[in-house]
């Protein structure tokens, strides 16, 4: 048994029922409702200019762009010009494969053994699994999060209308099922089953990579619940919402439903914990120095800025200064005095 | 180092985004509609089930009532109170909703829900 997603099972359950109860039992809608929205809100905005501007404080190392592809070299080697870039262009195109669709992650492999004939030969297998998934989870909570702007904004755009018709095209039951909800709920699903399953990534997880995973769980199988089964008022949880984005904050009349403040305080406690946790590769994967720098160092000098002046002296000075004196002695100097 | 510019307008950027919902709004009030009750509506006082079921469940409703009408030819739906409808939304919810823009509409475009009911179904012509 491994503690370390157990423990975050427990955190998550009992965060639940901490709001649950808060609303159904203490009747603390105002504080999951009113307050602790904005409170997670600044936290996730001083956090992580925070972090950013830390990192951006931080010595950038020389160039070490991971290389993998030709360097540039003589006109008749063909070079890489997106995997071994040498200019700023190459590398945004690099940083929009690598932000866009996971490059480096599709480039995973793994390596085994092969039985040929008596013996064993060494082999690479292209393996997606991380990749597809990766790319699923990411994609469908960006759906997800744009598609809830509907809540926060009045009048809907039309773009955001006309996301949820692409979203919601295949009219399955009513209210009418979302493909990116269920695929974010499988996807999501699927990133913990392979860190639960596979021994070598559960020996390597961290209470930290189960408990945001298990907390987006947590929040896709909320809205899934309350859109698909128990269903709340959606019109009086816009009110509430609504409240929320233009600095009115109030709790509509009539029931709202306490799973609606669990999906809610489960939403602003995975905004609050991105700033101190690995989700913050959301900003750092454009500060990653092995991919957002050009492979330049054998076309351009690049000299360290913030060297400190280091007074020298060289061979030459020091013959000056003693050149009488290593005649005396008879040693041999470069320059022969006139 | 020479980088600072280029992530403190990254992050500018950034927050810009995250905070549209607040200057989209510019802090308009929004309350959500109430959906506005015909006379005869008003008359019957009560709908097929209590306001709040119908509130949150009358989607699945009438998505049950399709199924059976559709496929097992079954029009009669008999409510908990032992109250016989006949299963349909053009004569029998828009008999009494009649308005569909004052009832149905006003709280679909608030949530940006755009229901299909009315591209197989007609609704009665609103009076002016």
């Amino acid at each position: 048994m491994n503690a370390a997603y157990l423990y975050s099972l427990i955190a998550v359950v009992v965060l639940g029922l901490i709001a649950y109860a808060g609303v159904e039992a203490a009747g603390l809608d105002g504080l999951f409702g009113l307050v602790i929205p904005y409170v997670a809100l600044l936290i996730f905005i001083i956090g992580f200019a925070n972090r950013m501007l830390d990192w951006a404080r931080s010595a950038v190392p020389f160039r070490i762009p991971t290389t993998s592809g030709q360097q540039k070299s003589l006109p008749w080697i063909k070079h890489a010009k997106l995997d071994n870039p040498t200019t700023t262009g190459g590398v945004i195109g690099r940083m929009l494969l690598e932000v866009l669709l996971f490059r480096s992650l599709f480039m995973n492999n793994r390596v085994g053994f092969r039985q040929v004939g008596d013996s064993q030969r060494i082999a690479y297998k292209w393996v997606i699994w991380l990749w597809l998934f990766g790319i699923l989870f990411h994609y469908s909570f960006l759906t997800v999060v744009i598609r809830h702007l509907r809540f926060f904004m009045e009048p809907t755009p039309l773009l955001i209308s006309g996301l949820e018709r692409v979203d919601g095209m295949l009219q399955v039951g009513l209210p009418g099922l979302f493909i990116s909800g269920v695929v974010l709920f499988a996807a999501a699903t699927m990133l913990l089953l392979r860190r639960i399953v596979l021994p070598r990534l559960r020996y390597i997880s961290m209470p930290a990579d189960y408990f945001p995973l298990l907390l987006i769980i947590g929040i896709a199988v909320t809205g899934l619940f309350m859109r698909y089964y128990t269903k709340v008022d959606i019109s009086r949880i816009k009110e509430l919402t609504m409240g929320l984005a233009t600095f009115r904050p109030a709790i509509p009349e009539g029931e709202i439903g306490g799973l609606f403040y669990v999906h809610l305080f489960f939403v602003l406690l995975l905004l609050a914990y991105i700033p101190f946790s690995k989700l913050m590769h959301m900003g750092g994967v454009f500060l990653s120095p092995t991919r957002n720098m050009a492979n330049n160092s054998r076309i351009k000098r690049h000299i360290n800025p913030w060297n400190h002046p280091v007074k020298t002296h060289t061979y030459e000075e020091y013959e000056d200064d003693f050149r009488e004196k290593m005649i005396e002695a008879g040693l041999p100097v470069e320059k022969e005095p006139k | 180092m020479q980088d600072k510019g280029k992530i403190i307008a990254g992050l500018i950027i950034f927050f810009m985004i995250l905070t549209f919902p607040f200057w989209y709004n510019r802090g308009a009030a929004s309350p959500a509609p109430e959906p506005e009750l015909t006379q005869k509506a008003k008359e019957a006082k009560v709908c097929i089930a209590d306001t709040e079921y119908m509130r949150t469940e009358h989607m699945q409703v009438l998505d049950v009532w399709r199924d059976t009408v559709v496929r097992d030819g079954k029009r009669v739906y008999v409510n908990a109170e032992g109250k016989e409808y006949v299963a349909s939304l053009s004569d029998t919810c828009m008999d009494c909703h009649s308005n569909k823009a004052e009832f149905c509409d006003r709280c679909h475009n608030y949530a940006s829900v755009t229901p299909y009911c009315w591209e197989c179904h007609t609704y009665p012509e609103e009076k002016k």
